[in-house]
């Protein structure tokens, strides 16, 4: 990602070995590339672990279990293209999403208004932490029949669903993280006359950066986790929907091919917000994954 | 006590105040930390210091002698319990936009590039980023990283970094250059280099320097004066003019003179404690 790895020794530098061991270090990163296969094994293993497990399930599994409950991965596919080829789970695919996304987007943003009133004013703080911790105990799920009953069975009480339960993850990491900036920093800014406002900009929000891409990483999976119950309890469309009618219907393999969509859904929002961590808070090691 | 060394390198400067030659006073300053169950802490007691504009004075002690602390209140990062301090006739009251600061780490944003963190002051103050950053390019240019200008500290070895913290220091175009033990992170060969450069640095910008270090050798090479500070509570236990002819190089280090000097700072520590 960063093309301005330096090269060569430092040219006023001194002779030290600190400089030398940097650049050596670097070299070394350059040379083994991405994709270099003794470097990270990993890139054949995993696809390795995932073929085996398929040809055991296909050829194996059968031998023991009834197709009826758990179908083979074939059927699985063959119910997954005619899902895929249906304009009506797409319908319920988009359901799904919009309810995720808008949940989404209302308990993240709240998440961090309330986090950085709560990390910065003490009094806010002494105030509303009790609350938080409070209802951070309870069960979100078990909350979803008491959404039904408020908002129907339209997309709202799954939007309020996908919101508070992406909520507290993204304020807990939110708070921890303004909390996290290294107080030399701070001080090194405080000498040079910066002003709070200056210092919350130029290093408690980017040092918060990690925390808050961990939040938004645990929130959207759950925002989507949140949707789907939702509908479990009560709706007319969305996956969850429509995994409760193959369910009824007993078609297991319809049941799959809707488990692996969300699963992919899943999958591609992680993929999403890791991709953008790396390109905004491209200078921080493996984001550290505070609540879940 | 009178401090006051001959002057020797730079003209007296026209600063105003009652003493009239003296761009840091520091006068009758004591700090006291409260502690709740135990007697309250003394970290420093009765100093008394000037330092003449462009002065190089280095200040070395036992651990925990309150050096850092004398430097952090002439920073205005800590409040003094009793006495007066003055820079550029000024009180000071908290940080002032006349100092520059060189910290113990490099402590360089590691979101923003070599050049973005040596502007952060210029940023913070709300100069002219044009002007300043033309100066930014030219400190760069003479610490020997305008290749490195555009990297990100990541990239840059421990000396580097510190040498990018130095800049960071100077671009606001400062009177005073306040340094925390800068070097003690670094290896030896390169805080002797770094010892030179800054050296260099010093006489082409004619700054005024108070560095508190631990090393005793790097404080004679380097000041004009020295000041020794008591175990706890600190007290100026001795100020020593280093009259070794400038410009200096490492290989003065070897001679007579220098390690009088040195064996004479020594001397305090040997009989109390270990020097940290």
């Amino acid at each position: 990602m960063t093309t301005a790895t330096p090269t060569g020794a430092p040219v006023a530098g001194p002779p030290g070995p600190a400089a030398k061991k940097a650049a050596k270090k670097a070299a070394k990163q350059r040379r083994s590339g991405r994709f270099d296969v003794r470097e990270r094994p990993e890139l054949l293993l995993v696809p390795g672990v995932f073929v085996v497990l398929i040809v055991l399930w296909e050829f194996v599994i059968p031998l023991f279990v009834d197709d009826y409950v758990l179908p083979v991965p074939s059927r699985i596919v063959e119910s997954l293209w005619s899902q895929l080829t249906d304009a009506l789970f797409w319908g319920h695919l988009e359901v799904t999403l919009r309810e995720s996304l808008i949940g989404f987007v209302i308990g993240v943003g709240t998440a961090v208004l309330l986090g950085t009133a709560i990390s910065q004013v003490r009094l806010v703080e002494k105030t509303l932490m009790p609350y938080v911790v409070a209802f951070q105990t309870v069960p979100k799920v078990a909350l979803a029949p008491l959404f039904v009953v408020w908002f129907g069975f339209g997309l709202t009480s799954k939007i309020v669903m996908a919101a508070v339960i992406s909520f507290f993850p993204m304020l807990i990491n939110v708070i921890e993280g303004l909390k996290a900036a290294d107080a030399d920093r701070i001080q090194m800014l405080t000498v040079f006359g910066a002003s709070k406002l200056q210092i919350f900009r130029m290093v408690r929000l980017p040092s918060a950066m990690p925390f808050i891409f961990a939040g938004l990483d645990i929130g959207i999976v759950f925002a989507i986790l949140g949707a789907v119950v939702g509908e479990f309890i009560g709706a007319k469309e969305g996956l969850g929907y429509l995994l409760l009618q193959t369910n009824y219907n007993f078609d297991i393999a319809g049941m799959f091919a809707v488990l692996v969509v969300l699963s992919v859904l899943g999958l591609l929002a992680h993929s999403l917000i890791r991709f953008t961590q790396r390109k905004v808070a491209f200078w921080a090691e493996e984001s550290r994954v505070i609540a879940a | 006590m009178s401090l006051r060394a001959p002057g020797r390198q730079t003209s007296p400067a026209t600063a105003a105040g009652t003493d009239t030659d003296a761009w840091i006073r520091v006068a009758g300053l004591d700090k006291t930390y409260p502690a709740r169950r135990s007697d309250p802490t003394v970290a420093l007691q009765g100093i008394d210091l000037s330092v003449r504009r462009g002065e190089f004075v280095s200040v070395v002690g036992p651990s925990g002698c309150g050096k850092t602390t004398l430097l952090k209140i002439l920073a205005g990062l800590v409040g003094r319990s009793e006495g007066e301090v003055e820079i550029a006739g000024t009180d000071v009251r908290g940080p002032l936009p006349q100092i520059g600061m060189v910290f113990q780490a490099a402590t360089l944003l590691p979101w923003r590039t070599v050049r973005q963190n040596v502007l952060v002051p210029v940023e913070v103050q709300g100069l002219d980023k044009e002007k300043f950053g033309r100066r930014a390019d030219e400190l760069l240019e003479m610490v020997g990283l305008a290749e490195f200008a555009n990297s990100y500290p990541y990239e840059l070895s421990g000396g580097m970094q510190q040498r990018a913290g130095i800049c960071r220091a100077l671009v606001h175009d400062p009177a005073v250059l306040l340094m925390d033990e800068p070097f003690g992170a670094l290896d030896a060969m390169t805080r002797e280099y770094m010892n030179v450069e800054l050296l260099r640095i010093w006489q082409q910008s004619g700054k005024t320097i108070v560095l508190v270090t631990h090393s005793i050798p790097e404080a004679v090479f380097l000041s004009d004066r020295v000041v020794v500070l008591s175990a706890r509570p600190g007290r100026i236990a001795e100020v020593i003019d280093v009259e070794l002819d400038r410009p200096r190089e490492l290989s003065v280090m070897a001679s007579d003179r220098a390690g009088i000097y040195v064996e004479r700072i020594r001397r305090h520590f040997n009989a109390t404690s270990v020097i940290d």
